[in-house]
C-alpha cells in the first residue's frame, strides 16, 4: 500500500473501535496542559472537536471566517440526523445503519470507518439531548423519529426543519463554555491562508484577519481542519456563500492527499435558477417527493409554449404529461435515490422538455395528493416549505405545480484520512465534510450531521491523543521558525499578485464561468470527451483570471473582493483535479455518472473489478500532473451488489 | 425596476460615516435584496470603487449573519423574515431605499453595513450553556420531556442571533436574545440544574456590555425575523427573581 496506510485496527469489525481505544496511547493531564491544538472551522465537526479538546485540558485555538462560531454553514441543515437507536422498535441496529451507509455510498467507503460511525451515532443523540438540543418529541415525552431516503427504518432525529441549527447551537454552547473557562481561544473572522509544516509535521497555520488584513502566525502540536465542503466550486449550490475549498486546497498543496475529489452530490429538489443575478440555490426538502409527482410536458411544443408563457401547466391534461420517474422506475417511482432523480430531470430538460423561463426545471405536482388527502393534510405536512417556496418564487404551489431542478449540494470527496482521521501529513487531522469521508460515492440524507459530530465529539478526542502522546517532549512551538517566515511570505506574495492584476473583470465573473464549465462537464453526467475538454478550458480560465481580475482596495482593510478572489483562485485549481479524477474513474458509481458506463436502460454501471478503491491524489507542483495513489477497498462484512430501483 | 439607494458608508470603526446615493437600474423583481446589492457592488468594482460591505452567508434566513436597517426597519418591511429572504417585489419601481447598519452601542460598526456582534457571543460564554462534557451522559430517552415543553423550548431556540431585537429597541436592550436562551434551558429538565446561576450570569454580562433596559415596548418581538415571543422575557424575569430570592440561601 506504500504511502497509504489506513491504520485499520485488528479484530472483528464490531470490536475494532473498542480495541483501538483500549490500546491507544493517551496523554496525561499534566502534559495535556502543555500541549496546543489548532482547530480550523467551527461547524459541527470543528466546534465539537474544539470543545471536547478543551474539556480534556488541552490548549485550543479555534479559527473561523464567520463573525461568530454559531454561523458556520452547518447551521443551514434542515432534515435531521441519523442514529441507530432503534427507539421505534422497527428493526434498526448498528449493523443496519452501517450496511445502509455502505450501500448508499455505492460501495466506495471504508468498512471500518463506517462501522465506527454507526457505533457512535447513538452517543451523539445522548450528548445533544444532555446539551439541551430540543429534538422533536412524541406525546409520551420520548424522542420522535422520521424516515429518510435510502433506509427502511425510521432512524432520523430532527428539530423541526432546523436540525442543523439546533445541533450547531448545541456544539456552540459547549464551545462557548470552554471559551468562557479559557481553555479555548476563539479567533473569529480569521481566514486560514496556509498550513505550516516543520520537519514533515503540521505545526501551525498562517491566518488573515479579515477586518485588518493582518497576517498572523499560530503554532501548535497538531492542527485539525474542519472547514466544510467545496461545492461552491460550481458557483451555484445549496452551500452558504462563504463555503469554500481554500483550506483543504492549501493543505493538499502542502502534501496532504486528496481523496475522490470528483464525488459530488447533486440534490434533485432545489428551486431552479431564475436569472443571471442569482447568487445561490435553495434546497427544498427531499420529503416533498413522498407526495409530489414529478413530470414534464410530453410534447416539446407544449414545453416551448410553457417556457414562453403562452401555456400554463394546469392547461395540460394527463395525456399531455410525462411522469418520467414513474414511467422509468415503476417500482420506486418518485422516490428513487437522489442521484437517479437528478439525472432523470437533467435528461428530460436536455432533450427539450424542461419548463420555466430557462427550460431548466421540472414540475413537482401536488394536485393528486391534494385531491386524495385534502389540502389541510398537505398543509400540515409541508406548510412551511410551501410558504418558503412562495416567498422565493411568488407562485402558489397549492394551485400550480412547483418547479424544481437539481443543484450541487455536498462533496463526498475531501482530504484523504486514515482510521484516526489523520491526513498524510503527520499531525494534520481532517474532520467533517472536509475529509474524504465515510459516504463513499453518495451520501444518504441525515448522515453528514452524524459524521461531523462523530468526528468531533467521539473520534478525534481519542485519536489525536495517540499522535500527541509521541510529542509530549516538544515545547510550545515558536512562530519565528523559517518555515513560518516562508509560509507567511508566500501568502503575502499571493495577495500582492492578486491586487496587482488590476484587470477588468470582477471575481464573480470568473466564478460564474468556472461554475458553468464545472456544471456542463464535471456535473451530473460526465463523459471522457467533455472532461478532456474541461481541463484545458479550466486552465485557460485560470490564466485569464490571473491576467484580468479586478480587485479594488488594499489588503489592509475589510476587502470582500480580495477574500472572494483568494477562494476563486483555489477553486480554479481544484476544479481541474475534480475533472482529472472524474476522467480517470471509468465507471459510474453513486454521484459520479459516466455516460459511457451505464446499463442498456440508462442506470449507473459500477466496475468493482477495476475501481473498488479510493483515489488519493498527491500534488506534484504547479502545472505538473498530480500523482494518484490507490487505497483498495476490501468488503469483508458486506456482500457487494448492484443497486436497482426499477 | 429602477431604484435609488441611500446607503450608509463608513470606511472603518473610526470614520464618521455618511449616506451616499446610488442608482441601480433594471433590477429584477424576482431577485433578493442581497442579490440587488451584489449587482450594485459588481458595478462599483468595475468602476474601481470600493464595494459596500455587509455581512451575509446562508441567504436562507438561518445563519443570522445578514442584518441591514432598511427604510427604518430591521430586516426591512416584511414581517417574519430576514433581509436575505426578502425579494425586490416588495419595493416599487422608482423608489428610494435607505439602508443603514444596526445602530446600537454594543454593536459598533466595522465597515459600512457590517457591525461587530461579538457581544452576543460573550453573553453566551457567560452562561448560555448546560455544563456537560462530552461523553458519560445518560441515554437520550432516560428523561421524558412533555411535548409541550419541548415545543416551547424549540420556539425559543429558533433565535438566529442576528441582533434585530437590539437594533429595533430604542434602549438597545438584548432582553429578547438573552430571554430566548434562558427560556430554552429553563424549559428542559437538563437545563434546570443550573437555571439560577445561568440567568444571573447572563443578565450580569448583558448589563456589563452596555445593553439597555427593557421598557416593554415589544419592538423586539415585532421585528424578530423568527417571531420569538416576548413571553420569553416574562419567563426570564420570573427566573431572575427566583434566582435572586434564592441567592442568599445558596451562600
Ligand atoms: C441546505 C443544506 C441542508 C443540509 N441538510 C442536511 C441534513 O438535513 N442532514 C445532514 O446530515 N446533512 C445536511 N447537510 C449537510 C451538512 O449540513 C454539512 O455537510 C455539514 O454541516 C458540514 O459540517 P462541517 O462541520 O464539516 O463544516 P461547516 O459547517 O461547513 O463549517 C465550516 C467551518 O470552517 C470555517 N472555515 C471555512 N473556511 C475557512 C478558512 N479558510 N479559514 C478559517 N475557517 C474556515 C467556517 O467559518 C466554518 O466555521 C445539508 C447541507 C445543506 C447545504
Ligand atoms: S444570510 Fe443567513 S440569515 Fe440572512
Amino acid at each position: 500500500m506504500g504511502k497509504l496506510d489506513s491504520k485499520i485496527p485488528q479484530g472483528p469489525l464490531a470490536e475494532k473501535w473498542s480495541y483501538y481505544k483500549s490500546h491507544q496511547n493517551l496523554v496525561n493531564p499534566a502534559n495535556k496542559r502543555r500541549m496546543d491544538i489548532i482547530v480550523v472551522g467551527t461547524g459541527l465537526a470543528g466546534a465539537a472537536a474544539a470543545a471536547s479538546f478543551g474539556e480534556l485540558g488541552f490548549n485550543v485555538k479555534v479559527f473561523g471566517i464567520h463573525d461568530s462560531p454559531r454561523r458556520a454553514h452547518s447551521i443551514a441543515a434542515q432534515g435531521g440526523i441519523n442514529a441507530a437507536k432503534n427507539y421505534p422498535n422497527d428493526g434498526d441496529s448498528i449493523y443496519r445503519l452501517f450496511y445502509d451507509t455502505i450501500k448508499g455510498g455505492d460501495y466506495r467507503a471504508r468498512e471500518a470507518n463506517v462501522y465506527r460511525l454507526a457505533e457512535v451515532s447513538n452517543d451523539i443523540i445522548d450528548q445533544c439531548v444532555a446539551q439541551g438540543v430540543p429534538f422533536a418529541r412524541e406525546y409520551g415525552g420520548l424522542l420522535d423519529n422520521r424516515s429518510f431516503g435510502g433506509a427502511q427504518v425510521s432512524r432520523t432525529f430532527y428539530a423541526r426543519g432546523q436540525t442543523g441549527q439546533q445541533l450547531l447551537l448545541g456544539a456552540y454552547s459547549a464551545l462557548s463554555k470552554e471559551i468562557g473557562k479559557g481553555t479555548v481561544k476563539m479567533y473569529p473572522r480569521s481566514d486560514m491562508m496556509d498550513l505550516v509544516v516543520v520537519d514533515g509535521h503540521a505545526r501551525g497555520i498562517i491566518a488573515r484577519n479579515i477586518i485588518t488584513g493582518k497576517l498572523e502566525r499560530h503554532a501548535a502540536h497538531a492542527v485539525v481542519l474542519a472547514t466544510g465542503g467545496y461545492g461552491n466550486v460550481f458557483f451555484l449550490s445549496t452551500n452558504a456563500m462563504t463555503s469554500n475549498g481554500s483550506a483543504v486546497w492549501k493543505v493538499y498543496k502542502k502534501g496532504a492527499f486528496f481523496g475522490n475529489p470528483c464525488f459530488t452530490q447533486i440534490h434533485p429538489t432545489c428551486i431552479p435558477v431564475a436569472g443571471d443575478y442569482q447568487s445561490k440555490l435553495t434546497l427544498m426538502s427531499e420529503s416533498l417527493r413522498n407526495d409530489g409527482r414529478i413530470w414534464v410536458p410530453k410534447y416539446a411544443e407544449d414545453a416551448e409554449k410553457i417556457r414562453k408563457g403562452q401555456l400554463k401547466p394546469t392547461d395540460l391534461g394527463e395525456d399531455r404529461r410525462d411522469y418520467y420517474l414513474e414511467r422509468r422506475y415503476p417500482a420506486f417511482g418518485n422516490l428513487v435515490p437522489r442521484d437517479v432523480a437528478s439525472r432523470a430531470a437533467k435528461e428530460r430538460c436536455d432533450a427539450g422538455f424542461g419548463v420555466g423561463n430557462t427550460g431548466l426545471a421540472v414540475y413537482l405536482d401536488f394536485a393528486d395528493a391534494i385531491k386524495r388527502l385534502g389540502k389541510h393534510v398537505i398543509e400540515a405536512r409541508y406548510g412551511n416549505l410551501f410558504q418558503m417556496y412562495e416567498k422565493i418564487v411568488d407562485d402558489n404551489p397549492y394551485e400550480t405545480p412547483m418547479m424544481i431542478y437539481p443543484a450541487v449540494h455536498y462533496t463526498m470527496g475531501g482530504i484523504w484520512v486514515d482510521y484516526e482521521l489523520q491526513s498524510t501529513i503527520p499531525g494534520l487531522f481532517v474532520a467533517g465534510e472536509a475529509n474524504f469521508s465515510d459516504h463513499g460515492a453518495n451520501r444518504l440524507g441525515a448522515s453528514a450531521l452524524m459524521q461531523g459530530l462523530s468526528d468531533g465529539y467521539f473520534v478525534l478526542p481519542y485519536t489525536i491523543q495517540n499522535y500527541l502522546a509521541g510529542h509530549i517532549h516538544e515545547p510550545h512551538f515558536k512562530t519565528d521558525l523559517p518555515e513560518f517566515e516562508q509560509a507567511e511570505m508566500n501568502v503575502r506574495e499571493t495577495i500582492h499578485r492578486l491586487l496587482s492584476v488590476k484587470g477588468t473583470k470582477t471575481v464573480d465573473t470568473f466564478h460564474r464561468k468556472l461554475g458553468h464549465i464545472m456544471w456542463d462537464y464535471v456535473g451530473m453526467a460526465r463523459n471522457k470527451e467533455g472532461l478532456q475538454k474541461a481541463i484545458p478550458m479550466l486552465r485557460q480560465l485560470r490564466e485569464e483570471f490571473w491576467k484580468d481580475v479586478k480587485i479594488p482596495g488594499t489588503n489592509e482593510m475589510v476587502n470582500t473582493e480580495l477574500e472572494k478572489a483568494l477562494r476563486v483562485a483555489d477553486f480554479l485549481e481544484l476544479g481541474e483535479l475534480m475533472a482529472r479524477d472524474a476522467l480517470h474513474r471509468e465507471e459510474s458509481c453513486g454521484g459520479h455518472f459516466r455516460e459511457e458506463y451505464q446499463t442498456p436502460d440508462g442506470e449507473a454501471l459500477r466496475d468493482d473489478a477495476n475501481f473498488a478503491y479510493v483515489a488519493a491524489w498527491e500534488y506534484q507542483g504547479e502545472n505538473a500532473e498530480p500523482l494518484m495513489h490507490k487505497e483498495p477497498l476490501a468488503f469483508e462484512y458486506i456482500e457487494v451488489k448492484q443497486r436497482n430501483y426499477k | 425596476m429602477d431604484l435609488t439607494l441611500k446607503i450608509w458608508r463608513q470606511a472603518s470603526a473610526n470614520d464618521k460615516g455618511r449616506f451616499v446615493s446610488y442608482k441601480v437600474n433594471n433590477v429584477s423583481a424576482d431577485s433578493s435584496f442581497l442579490e440587488m446589492l451584489d449587482v450594485l457592488n459588481e458595478d462599483l468594482v468595475i468602476k474601481g470603487e470600493d464595494p459596500v460591505a455587509f455581512d451575509h452567508d446562508c441567504r436562507e434566513g438561518i445563519c443570522g449573519a445578514c442584518s441591514l436597517y432598511i427604510n427604518g426597519r430591521p430586516h426591512g418591511p416584511d414581517r417574519g423574515i430576514t433581509t436575505c429572504q426578502m425579494h425586490m417585489r416588495h419595493f416599487k419601481d422608482g423608489e428610494t431605499i435607505t439602508i443603514e447598519p444596526w445602530r446600537a452601542k454594543p454593536f459598533p460598526v466595522i465597515k459600512d453595513l457590517m457591525v461587530d456582534r461579538s457581544a452576543f457571543d460573550k453573553i453566551i460564554q457567560a452562561g448560555g450553556f448546560i455544563s456537560v462534557r462530552t461523553g458519560g451522559v445518560p441515554d437520550a430517552n432516560a428523561i421524558p420531556i412533555p411535548k409541550r415543553d419541548a415545543d416551547l423550548a424549540m420556539d425559543a431556540a429558533a433565535c438566529i442571533g442576528c441582533g434585530a431585537c437590539v437594533a429595533a429597541c430604542k434602549n438597545a436592550s438584548a432582553m429578547l436574545f438573552v430571554a430566548a436562551k434562558v427560556s430554552q434551558f429553563a424549559l428542559l429538565p437538563q437545563g434546570r440544574v443550573e437555571a439560577k446561576e445561568r440567568v444571573q450570569k447572563m443578565v450580569a454580562k448583558m448589563d456589563e456590555l452596555g445593553f439597555g433596559n427593557c421598557t416593554n415596548t415589544y419592538a423586539c418581538e415585532a421585528e424578530c425575523p423568527k417571531e420569538i415571543s416576548v413571553a420569553n422575557i416574562a419567563r426570564m424575569n420570573r427566573e431572575f427573581l427566583v434566582a435572586k430570592v434564592a441567592a442568599p440561601k445558596d451562600k
